[in-house]
């Protein structure tokens, strides 16, 4: 239903347009916005491709990533890229470009489960705090506060160390780093609108609290959190590539983990080193593709921010 | 409930008996830790019988919002303190349980506030937010509901009403959404509105077309109104009686006629001087009041106008001068040195 094409006897707010934009339709004009913000478009293409990759990767990957083939290895010396193996062979044998490509599947994967689980216990927390105020709101905040003041890499790495490396225990690391965000960022959002004049005005016609909070303040909040969910899912694929690199991913060598695959070519850097390019490119470009898009989010969604 | 009407508590405009709204001695006070407690409204008397309209007259930061907010426990609990009693019906509406206190507000008493932009839920569509009211108030089924939220927004004066229920807030105008806040205030056919400076984000033209709204449908529905407002000329239009608020207590009040005929305090008739006509040749310099609504005193030391007040003497510094009748038997004034007959300005 768009407003604009529906002729109607009542101006559809021609002030739109002239800069002083109302609080009102928060989320469709945001999207209006983001389609037409060029950051917003180069992130969304980025962001697609990187999904649809992962997604279809065994019918777009040319080989097995797994399969191992040194007929064309000898020490030191790696077919690099050719008709057949477009991004060449790594030090195993195996074809890079399957390997990259059945990477991104990790990478997602990786990245929405821990964002969700993150997400999911964050934002409870958040919306119980922000709800309930007071003690509540207190205890709560004080957790979050120890769990920030850990650097989130070295959480990470405790949480993987601790429950051992497998590829849920990187997930559980990655989303116990987001706890702390999303729970901070929907209280202090609620808080603020608890104070909106559309609260005070639900209040005053008698709506009751706890409808306030969850039909009122709680839609109004989320903003912020659509926005950190995106930047979220690009640190989660930095951390997981930070975790694998260090050895903390899943157990199986042969799992074509991105950060996993940066960590091998090490030692081949001098003969190899368009090996560490494929990985890290793909790691540089699905990250930057979920910024541009959390920041164009951003952009859309505040319009204080835009100049 | 006893009756007992000391000449005090006979305010103008009022019918014989219990009025509808009895505010006694009303005191908020706004203490933060660390900082210095503010007085917002210092004693407010104030009395509005059922139908009739009262408006309460005051610069920013006279407490004239948080008088109402206060009486229907929509300021906060902590760093509030409240005393005094607002009785609504004979029923106390300060030391009444939340839960009874939400069937009240909104079902007997609603509120109207200043900027309609803000007071609607911007995620939500206008359907939502009038049903979810009468809901909740009147039990209606969700069908029946959006009937009536449909004849209560033709009733407003909006067209094409089923329709506008899809709406969002943010493809209306801004009259538009100040009548649909009319329309959600008076859903449950309060006894009682109170509007917050109704007007005062709308345009001038919409702002009359919503003055004329809210007086056709008070009339129609016998609803008694609180306008609160700034603006003199909004009040000499809609009401019966009149307070003007100054520092948090009520320096004058009357029936509108006597008020505007005889502004017996230098405050109001500061108000009426500063209002610019028409009639009168140009060039002439506006008169402001001077100085600002922070150059006040504390009332226990004396007037706390008389700091910005041109009529000052030495006895104004000598305590609060009580609210007394002058002239008028329902016309009190909370002054010493009243503006003599030959110096207002009307």
């Amino acid at each position: 239903m768009s407003a604009a094409a529906v002729p109607s006897p009542i101006p559809s707010t021609p002030a739109a347009g002239s800069g002083e934009e109302a609080a009102g339709g928060l989320y469709r004009d945001a999207f209006r916005r983001l389609r037409r913000s060029p950051t917003a478009i180069v992130g969304a293409v980025l962001v697609s491709a990187f999904v649809l990759i992962a997604v279809l990767a065994p019918w777009i990957a040319p080989y097995d990533p797994t399969a191992v083939d040194l007929t064309d290895i000898r020490p030191g010396v790696f077919p690099g890229p050719s008709a057949e193996h477009l991004l060449g062979l790594d030090q195993l044998g195996r074809d890079e470009l399957s390997r990259i490509i059945y990477g991104a599947r990790y990478s997602l994967l990786i990245g929405v489960v821990s964002l969700s689980l993150g997400a999911i216990v964050g934002l409870s927390l958040g919306l119980v705090a922000g709800a309930f105020g007071g003690w509540v709101d207190g205890l709560i905040m004080r957790l979050v506060d120890i769990m920030l003041a850990i650097p989130s890499l070295l959480l990470a790495i405790g949480v993987a160390a601790l429950l051992g490396p497998r590829l849920i225990s990187v997930m559980i690391a990655i989303a116990v780093v987001n706890v702390p965000i999303f729970a901070r960022l929907l209280r202090g959002s609620m808080l603020a609108q608890r104070r909106s004049d559309y609260a005070l005005a639900a209040r005053s016609l008698g709506v009751s609290r706890s409808r306030v909070v969850l039909q009122h303040v709680f839609p109004n909040s989320l903003a912020p959190v659509i926005v950190q969910g995106t930047l979220a899912l690009a640190t989660a694929i930095i951390e997981a590539a930070g975790l694998a690199f260090l050895g903390l991913g899943s157990p199986d060598p042969a799992v074509p983990e991105w950060g996993r695959m940066l960590a091998e070519t090490q030692s081949f850097l001098a003969s190899a080193p368009l090996l560490a390019l494929w990985p890290g490119l793909a790691i540089v470009l699905s990250v930057m593709g979920f910024y541009l898009l959390g920041e164009a989010l951003r952009e859309a969604l505040d319009p204080k921010l835009r100049r | 409930m006893t009756t007992a009407t000391t000449p005090r508590d006979a305010v103008p405009g009022q019918l014989a008996g219990e009025p509808l709204l009895k505010v006694r001695d009303l005191t908020v006070t706004f203490a933060s830790r660390g900082r210095r407690a503010v007085r917002a409204v210092d004693g407010i008397d104030l009395d509005v019988a059922a139908g009739s309209t009262v408006g309460i007259v005051g610069e920013s930061g006279s407490g004239k919002s948080v008088t109402s907010l206060a009486a229907l426990g929509l300021l906060g609990k902590r760093g509030v303190q409240i005393s005094g009693s607002v009785h609504f019906d004979g029923a106390d509406l300060l030391n009444m349980p939340d839960d009874e206190l939400r069937a009240v507000r909104g079902k007997e008493i609603a509120m109207i506030f200043q900027d309609p932009m803000s007071s609607l839920n911007p995620v939500l569509t206008i359907g939502r937010q009038i049903t979810e009211i009468l809901v909740r108030h009147r039990g209606l089924s969700k069908q029946e509901a959006r009937d009536e939220a449909a004849s209560l927004l033709q009733s407003v004066g909006i067209g094409d009403s089923v329709r506008r229920l899809r709406s969002f807030p943010h493809q209306l105008s801004g009259g538009m959404r100040q009548r649909v806040m009319i329309a959600m205030a008076l859903a449950c056919a309060p006894r009682l509105l109170i509007a917050d400076e109704p007007t005062t984000a709308l345009d001038v033209t919409i702002s009359a077309q919503i003055l004329e709204l809210l007086r056709t449908l008070v009339a129609e529905t016998q609803t008694a109104l609180v306008l609160i407002t700034h603006d003199l000329g909004v009040v000499a239009g809609l009401c019966d009686t009149v307070h003007v608020m100054y520092s948090g207590r009520i320096v004058e009040s009357a029936p509108r006629r006597p008020l505007f005929a005889a502004p017996e305090h230098p405050y109001t008739n500061g108000l009426l001087a500063s209002v610019p006509r028409l009639d009168q040749p140009r060039g002439i310099p506006l008169l402001p009041i001077p100085g600002s609504p922070s150059d006040t005193l504390p009332w226990a030391q004396g007037c706390a106008f008389s700091p910005r007040c041109t009529r000052r003497e030495d006895d104004c510094l000598g305590g609060p001068p009580p609210l007394a009748p002058v002239g008028h038997p329902a016309h009190l004034l909370r002054c010493m040195h009243p503006v003599p007959t030959g110096e207002r300005r009307v």
